[in-house]
């Protein structure tokens, strides 16, 4: 058994577990990934698409930062993208998975739709925006609400049902779609009913809202007992139970909150963007806000700045794809690209590489 | 007779962050010994047991193996250097034999070959004197039998240095005596063994030599003949540690918890709790022995109203209204608006007791977050509690706004039997409240439950060292398997009377109860 052969060779390196890291260390860790990430995709662009590293780098700030309008288009993907990440991510912290957020919003949407749609006549315009608000947080809490109920009731998996819960509300749209279109075409035209009031400019006045939302989610988790009650069942079930938390009703209530939110970011496309509903009104923001919370480690305030970086990174892809003149492809690996770099870091953040110290010689 | 080095470390070192685990320990171990590791909690034994087991990698130093230079990386390394580590939890499958366990793992490219397995395992087996059923399936196992099964998985192996880390903190003294029994032949068999122990006593009865250990270094190495636990404690404390317990009468004896004929039941229909009734006196320390997972959890959690529906009657006499209150189907708060104050420090500190990816505040609010009307949580109050228990229980934590879960295990500990403390209690139950604590720590608690035994507070005591439930506790009550097999006076009885209870049913003592439960 014993093998006397072994070669003696210590490892070429070693992965040890950082105990803590600095502030400033663990930001310039990250600040070299993104700029590692540009690297690669800069000599990426020049290898698969023959372009000039620096146009290809230009074109993607130029996306965001190019123009006022395009300044603008920025900070309203980005205030929604943030608003939906908000709305899962007290879920999220109780450690509820809610991949439902798409289903969520489209529920309110096709809420606020609903309302515009059999009311609009009937109201005045600020009276049909608070129907339609009101609308859209109540069917995004049931949305959200149906599969608490069920976890805390039967402990069913919850990333199933809000996953299953999203091909619900898909159809749904789909239905009332085939119903509101006279012509069965299924394309809703322009509601011209319950539209945003415009403060300066069309999208200021969403991206207040969902600056509101942020402060309130923030103090909702860091300064309410409602908050302190969801850490404590995302961390330990059993302390929960310890000190007579009621963990059901808290899953539940949680989850009714982030429903509601995404009712809200539901409302706020239709009544301030779209003014129409389809199917793919989410467009799989939904999804991407599961990593915009998390990147922000589920603080509120981070988010600001994950969901205005993810949307960055949108923005310049599809820039890239037009002034290149190449498909969406190339794009979406560049996206893929950073975001693997960003994601990766967080392994040097946590953890430390040794490497074999040169100074000892080895041994027979 | 000469002694041969079997393994030998130099100048070995482990730091985790800039903390270091090991720093330059030298240590030998000879062929044919029994050396225990002894040192407090967090001194770096386990480390030092996991670099040899090949579980971390040494930062600094080399290991020798017969003299010859080894690279362990990884479990395998170790194997195939004929070291193996006996685990404190046990990593078994629950669903397969003790023989399928064995061979789990094992790639000799030979064909898989059950009977044959069994053979070799009955044999090795034989040759120590364990008793084993190599077709018995783990799940109907007890728990010194679980542990058996990893010693022999390490065996099979061809391991013929062998850790064992803390191995007897699940078995009764009866049990124990066996282990040590199998150890001893193994040693005459020429095997080196190494076990970790926090018992001073079986250090002394086992060992032939003491490596001593504090805060990551070496002290030194003595012949285990040559000392005295007196010494020992000293050389791994820095310091003259007096290890008596205080143990006043009790005064002022009232009854304070009455539970009657409680019984409690689980989902599949096992009895975990079988008509146990007994009354915790105020002013005094009832202690609760038996062998892990007889129901103690269970008990307590019942009390405390974590555990359902249950049958029987727990009842508390008010000391300062006179008032009887029913605790039975009533959750933690209910039983916190009833006036009623009981604290209660689970067995999982972490897991239950406080949370610990939060902080030293957050965990003082756990118990007093809900006061008042305000939708908003009171950080104030928390904190200067969580301030007042870092000085008066010293604390070592870099401040109050660290997660609990870096802290030691003594420094957690201390966070939450101050904690449940600060709510001045009329009963305090505590679940096995120095599990894992070094000697200071340990009589750091046993000191705060006998001051509340002294204030008049009820206090239940579980606990697993029988030596500290002898000197600490006034009544002792026995369980097994969710039964009450005895109660007995702390002050007259005996370790060998309250381990031959431990193992008592109404049908002799059955192997499968022992790990029910968990």
């Amino acid at each position: 058994m014993r093998n006397n052969k072994t070669s003696v060779h210590e490892p070429l390196f070693h992965v040890v577990k950082r105990d803590t890291i600095p502030l400033w260390k663990s930001m310039l860790i990250r600040v070299i990934a993104v700029a590692a990430s540009l690297l690669v995709c800069s000599l990426l662009s020049m290898v698969l698409i023959k372009a000039n590293p620096i146009e290809f780098l230009e074109t993607l700030v130029d996306a965001t930062f190019g123009s006022e309008r395009r300044l603008w288009k920025f900070s309203k993907d980005a205030a929604v993208l943030l608003c939906i990440a908000l709305a899962i991510t007290p879920a999220f912290k109780m450690k509820f998975w809610n991949i439902g957020a798409e289903g969520q919003v489209l529920i309110g949407a096709l809420a606020s739709v609903a309302c515009a749609f059999y009311l609009g006549k009937s109201m005045p315009n600020w009276a049909l925006l608070i129907v339609m608000f009101v609308a859209a947080v109540i069917s995004g809490a049931i949305w959200g609400g149906i599969p608490a109920i069920f976890k805390a009731k039967w402990g069913t998996n919850e990333t199933l049902f809000t996953l299953m819960m999203n091909y619900a509300a898909s159809g749904i749209v789909a239905f009332f779609l085939v119903k509101w279109t006279p012509s069965g075409s299924s394309v809703l035209g322009e509601l011209k009913v319950g539209h945003l009031p415009e403060i300066v400019h069309p999208y200021l006045l969403i991206i207040l809202a969902v600056i509101a939302i942020t402060l309130f989610v923030f103090i909702y988790q860091s300064f309410t007992k409602h908050g302190y009650e969801l850490s404590v069942v995302g961390e330990s079930e059993n302390t929960a139970r310890y000190i007579g938390i009621n963990v059901k009703k808290v899953i539940i209530r949680t989850m009714l909150l982030s429903g509601a939110i995404c009712g809200i970011a539901g409302f706020l496309i239709v009544a301030g963007l779209d003014h129409s509903i389809t199917e793919t009104t989410v467009g799989g923001r939904g999804f991407t806000a599961i990593m915009v919370s998390w990147l922000a480690k589920f603080n509120p305030l981070v988010m600001i700045l994950t969901a205005a970086f993810v949307t960055f990174l949108n923005q310049g892809a599809s820039q890239i794809s037009t002034f290149f003149n190449i498909d969406s492809s190339f794009p979406s690996m560049v996206v893929g690209i950073v975001l693997f770099f960003i994601i990766g870091c967080e392994f040097f953040i946590n953890y430390k590489v040794k490497f074999r110290s040169t100074s000892k010689k080895e041994v027979k | 007779m000469e002694k041969k080095l079997a393994l030998e470390l130099k100048g070995v070192s482990k730091y985790f962050g800039k903390l270091a685990a090991n720093k330059n320990v030298d240590l030998d171990v000879y062929r044919g010994e029994i050396l225990a590791i002894l040192g407090e909690n967090g001194c770096g034994k386990t480390t030092l047991m996991n670099m040899i087991a090949g579980i971390y990698y040494p930062d600094e130093g080399t290991i020798y193996v017969d003299g010859n230079e080894a690279v362990i990386r990884s479990p395998k390394d170790a194997f195939a250097h004929g070291i193996g580590m006996i685990h404190q939890h046990f990593k078994l499958v629950d669903v397969f034999s003790a023989a399928q366990n064995i061979i789990l793992g094992i790639n000799d490219g030979k064909r898989y070959n059950i009977s044959e397995v069994n053979a070799k395992v009955k044999t090795i087996a034989d040759k120590y004197g364990f008793v084993i059923d190599p077709a018995k399936k783990i799940h109907e196992m007890s728990v010194s039998e679980k542990q058996t099964v990893e010693i022999l998985k390490v065996l099979y192996r061809g391991a013929d240095i062998l850790i064992l880390d803390e191995p007897s903190a699940v078995l009764t003294p009866q049990e124990t005596e066996k282990l040590f029994a199998v150890l001893r032949k193994m040693r005459d068999d020429g095997k080196s063994i190494l076990i970790i122990t926090h018992k001073l006593h079986e250090v002394m009865s086992i060992s032939d030599r003491v490596a001593v250990f504090r805060k990551g270094e070496h002290i030194a190495t003595v012949n285990t003949a040559e000392t005295s636990p007196a010494q020992l404690t000293e050389m791994m404390v820095g310091k003259k540690v007096e290890l008596n317990i205080d143990r006043p009468d009790p005064e002022n004896v009232e009854g304070r918890l009455f539970v009657k004929n409680l019984s409690l039941t689980d989902t599949e229909g096992i009895k975990l709790l079988d008509d146990i009734s007994f009354v915790a006196n105020s002013g005094e320390i009832l202690g609760i022995a038996g062998i892990a997972g007889s129901g103690q959890r269970e008990l307590l959690e019942s009390i405390a109203g974590l555990s359902g529906h249950i049958e029987g009657e727990i009842i508390y006499h008010n000391p300062k209204t006179g008032e009887v209150e029913s605790l039975r189907d009533k959750n933690p708060v209910q039983i916190r608006e009833l006036g009623v104050r009981l604290s209660f420090v689970p067995e999982d500190r972490l897991g239950m007791g406080l949370v610990g990816n939060m902080d030293l505040v957050d965990n003082m609010m756990l118990r007093s977050y809900s006061k008042g009307r305000s939708l908003f949580v009171d950080r104030k109050k928390p904190k200067s509690l969580a301030e007042r228990i870092v000085k008066d229980l010293q604390v070592a934590t870099p401040g109050t706004g660290t997660p609990v879960r870096r802290l030691s295990g003594g420094n957690v500990q201390k966070v939450l039997v101050g904690r449940e403390i600060a709510a001045s209690p009329t009963v305090l139950m505590a679940a096995y409240p120095v599990r894992g604590l070094d000697i200071n720590s340990s009589y750091t608690i046993y000191n705060l439950l006998t001051e509340q035994k002294k204030k008049g507070v009820a206090v239940i005591f579980v606990g697993e060292d029988l030596d500290v439930l002898v000197e600490l506790c006034d009544r002792i009550m026995v369980i097994c398997a969710g039964k009450i097999t005895g109660v007995v006076d702390g002050r007259s009885t005996t370790k060998e009377e309250i381990g031959l209870l431990m193992t008592k049913t109404d049908t002799s003592y059955s192997d499968s109860e022992g790990g029910k439960g968990e």
